[in-house]
């Protein structure tokens, strides 16, 4: 974003909501136009997406430190990766 | 041997996996777990949450406000744990960082009419770096920042 403007305008603003609610899941089921999706629908819907994919890395980290023992490091990363990625 | 899911090596998702996936080779080098005491795990389960930060934003560097949050938090926090006294060097760093976020200021409030600067404030409380941002920063972080959770999620130790 350029400082020039100090200033967003409303076109910016919607743009930028508009591009978040495209990522966030529940929004795109069937939803006609931007109508429905109010600003601060999306807005609240980000913040509880955003709370539930860093929980899921949460967990991540926590099923890892269970199993990390077992897991099949090999000495290499790309050979880890390449075992990894054909599973 | 032709790998159909041949990850590109400067793609995000790459990099991010190779500094995740080194980490977790010396975590698990420093202290394999005989026993499954739960404090052992728990300390564990610490490291590698703070191991896949570290790898999402060194990955991603300055490039990002959040990310520049993210890696000054890192960093005071092992400064924090080597020098006790090291309370002044990280507020010279958070002032950097705030300078160079705020420098787009006063949108911050101007919504007041549409009504939802309650959930931009509780949006701030997530991102890494939000309390500086203004509107248009937020917004414009948090896409990417969504886009960083997910490719932690999915890359080939997530899914693993």
């Amino acid at each position: 974003m350029s400082g020039a403007s100090n200033k967003i305008t409303d076109d910016e603003l919607n743009a930028l909501i508009l591009r978040l609610g495209t990522l966030l899941p529940q929004l795109n089921h069937g939803r006609h136009g931007r109508a429905s999706s109010s600003t601060t629908k999306i807005l609240k819907e980000t913040c509880s997406y955003v709370r539930r994919l860093q929980k899921e890395v949460d967990d991540l980290s926590e099923r890892l430190s269970q199993c990390l023992d077992s897991m099949d490091i090999s000495s290499s990363d790309a050979e880890f990766l390449t075992n990894l990625l054909q599973q | 041997m032709n790998n159909p899911h041949h990850l590109n090596p400067t793609s995000l998702k790459s990099r991010f996996t190779t500094r995740f996936l080194r980490a977790l080779t010396k975590i698990r080098a420093q202290k394999p777990i005989s026993s499954s005491s739960p404090t052992e795990i728990f300390r564990r389960y610490r490291r590698i949450k703070v191991a896949a930060d570290k790898s999402m934003a060194y990955s991603v560097r300055s490039r990002r406000i959040w990310s520049r949050a993210m890696l000054w938090k890192l960093r005071s926090r092992s400064y924090r744990r080597q020098d006790p006294c090291s309370g002044r060097r990280s507020g010279k760093t958070n002032q950097a960082i705030m300078k160079k976020s705020s420098n787009e200021n006063t949108t911050t409030r101007r919504e007041d009419g549409v009504g939802f600067v309650e959930e931009a404030d509780e949006l701030r409380q997530l991102v890494p770096g939000g309390e500086t941002m203004n509107l248009c920063n937020l917004l414009d972080e948090t896409a990417h920042y969504i886009k960083c959770l997910t490719t932690q999620l999915f890359s080939p130790i997530g899914k693993g």
